[in-house]
């Protein structure tokens, strides 16, 4: 299986993710910078944390155009893994890859810390390996995580099980402590928490290890079973 | 032509930078401040085009790039 880490100017997210599919699953991947018009390579494309374009305008409002984004849209359409973490989750909605939007913390502060969240739904690529409704402590480094969507869209998220992590305590403001939502169909997730720095018990916590176990596992699974027809 | 391009939170949705800074006006006396939303104002020179055109191009940056319009609403203002 081989991942994709994009780098956009201001991305600092990358080299952890990079690290973490090499230490926690030694598959191969590659930084793929945002320029880029070809993802064809790669089964799971990583959009890391930052500050893209310096957040200029809002967080991910200019990344989303970058020339890659049209190819993460398509790697996303053809059902391939897109995993959007902090600044990665801001550029997926912009992109409207993902529903809603990140508004700034409501404190008003940056929130740097572990947070202990929720997985909601644990039927999907990302969460297979977590138990229902575990609580994992995972760490925040935000201004605006602060998730926001309509009344209409929050229902749609409850219904097709799209809500994927919640905050045990809400660190933001976001609605209905919503740490992480799925598209509709599975593939793509976007969360404001960070599970690359969360594979290595000198950091503090090893319980995103399983985010990334998750992947490969959903990947054998669908992988072997093409190769069984 | 120079359009102004003018960038607020949705009232429906709560600004927490709007809040903070009524709360700064209310602590130095100034309580008559019942709301406050904090905004972007921006300036674009669109060398010769009809107003119509520019109207026409404005809304559709404000769409594509200037607004995010799931938290925020846009106006904006044409001269010359």
């Amino acid at each position: 299986m081989k991942f994709a880490v994009l780098v956009f100017p201001g991305s600092n997210c990358d080299v952890d993710c990079y690290k973490a599919v090499e230490q926690v699953l030694g598959e191969p991947v590659d930084y793929v910078w945002h320029t880029a018009t070809d993802l064809s390579a790669y089964d799971c494309i990583l959009v890391p944390g930052g500050f893209s374009y310096g957040d200029y305008l809002r967080c991910g409002a200019i990344s989303r155009f970058a020339p890659v984004m049209n190819e993460v849209a398509k790697a996303a359409e053809e059902g391939k893994f897109v995993l959007g973490i902090c600044n990665g989750f801001q550029i997926l909605t912009e992109a409207g890859l993902l529903p809603g939007a990140l508004r700034r913390n409501m404190s008003m502060k940056f929130a740097c810390r572990d947070t202990v969240l929720k997985v909601e739904n644990n039927d999907t690529p990302f969460t297979r390996d977590y138990a229902a409704g575990e609580e994992i402590v995972i760490p925040i480094a935000h201004g605006e995580g602060n998730y926001y969507c309509d009344e209409e869209t929050l229902e749609e998220l409850r219904a097709n099980n799209q809500i994927a992590f919640r905050y045990k305590s809400n660190p933001n403001g976001s609605v209905e402590d919503i740490a992480g939502i799925t598209n509709k169909a599975g593939n793509v997730l976007g969360m404001m928490p960070h599970p690359e720095r969360a594979v290595n018990e000198i950091l503090g916590t090893t319980d995103g290890k399983k985010m990334f176990t998750s992947i490969i596992n959903a990947w054998r699974e669908q992988h072997d079973a093409a190769n069984v027809r | 032509m120079k359009a102004k391009v003018y960038v607020t939170i949705k009232q429906s949705v709560l600004d927490p930078q709007g809040v903070a800074v009524q709360g700064a006006l209310h602590s130095l006396g100034f309580e008559e401040v019942e709301s406050l939303r904090v905004g972007k104002y921006m300036e674009l020179e669109l060398g010769d085009v009809s107003q119509e055109a520019a109207g026409e191009r404005v809304k559709e940056m404000c769409e594509k790039l200037l607004a995010n319009t799931v938290v925020e609403d846009y106006r904006y203002e044409l001269e010359g």
